[in-house]
């Protein structure tokens, strides 16, 4: 059937709903191929999407932001702040004396917060058991698909400061 | 004669049944592509976006190439 169908052909309820069996065979494949091609593009659409948002999306400044004071946690305890706008909500964590962690505490399966088990020493997301490691926020278990978005932490003397979010 | 449409009309439903798996293995290609440039764009990654689009663009051009073809064979099939 031609893309633009013409005047002196037959009418287009003839040719779509055929008497005959061996045509209607015809027609339903045909609008399948249609409905199979028109979702190829769809997912052509989508791909181009992603690059467009990839290329014109502004990549967020990344503000030097105080989050805590050394000491001002005990080991194994968590401290709660925002990173790096207000909406993005973080977790500091003090994995030993000297040494700090912080995460999104956005799961990346459905975006529920994320709390650390001192028992487990883990970061678990209790809607659907997504387990998240303490070291990289690697996934250790569960549906998230990838892992936490590190923030990246620098000392400056006995302040903690946030400079920096990886894998956002 | 009539042996003769009925057989056209058979290799023709053939020859369509054909470029629709070719299309819809097309097609999954594609819905597995988009699922993994968004998850690694999500992820961070943004390397393979291009690649990924452009790959995407071919298998689309290949489905369009191919109905296409399933409309040419239609009208081919003595209808």
């Amino acid at each position: 059937m031609p893309l633009l169908r013409s005047p002196s052909k037959e009418p287009l309820w003839k040719d779509e709903f055929s008497v005959f069996t061996s045509d209607e065979r015809y027609v339903t494949r045909r609008q399948f191929t249609k409905f199979l091609t028109l979702a190829s593009l769809g997912m052509f659409v989508g791909n181009l999407w992603i690059l467009a948002k990839s290329r014109f999306t502004k990549t967020q400044a990344s503000p030097t932001v105080e989050v805590a004071e050394t000491g001002e946690i005990p080991v194994r305890g968590v401290k709660l702040f925002t990173y790096p706008t207000p909406q993005n909500h973080c977790i500091l964590i003090r994995t030993s004396a000297e040494e700090y962690v912080a995460y999104s505490q956005k799961c990346t399966h459905l975006s529920c917060a994320v709390y650390y088990s001192a028992k487990e020493d883990r970061l678990e997301c209790p809607c659907h058991q997504g387990f998240f490691s303490i070291k990289d926020g690697s996934v250790l278990q569960g549906p998230p698909p990838r892992p936490l978005p590190q923030i990246t932490l620098e000392k400056d003397g006995a302040r903690l400061l946030a400079v920096g979010v990886r894998g956002s | 004669m009539a042996n003769l449409e009925r057989s056209k009309q058979r290799r023709g439903l053939v020859a369509i049944d054909a470029a629709m798996a070719v299309i819809i293995t097309l097609l999954v290609v594609q819905i597995w592509l988009l699922n993994a440039t968004l998850e690694t764009f999500l992820a961070g990654h943004k390397g393979a976006v291009l690649s990924a689009a452009i790959f995407s663009g071919i298998a689309f051009l290949g489905c369009l190439a191919l109905d296409f073809f399933v409309t040419r064979v239609d009208q081919e099939s003595g209808k």
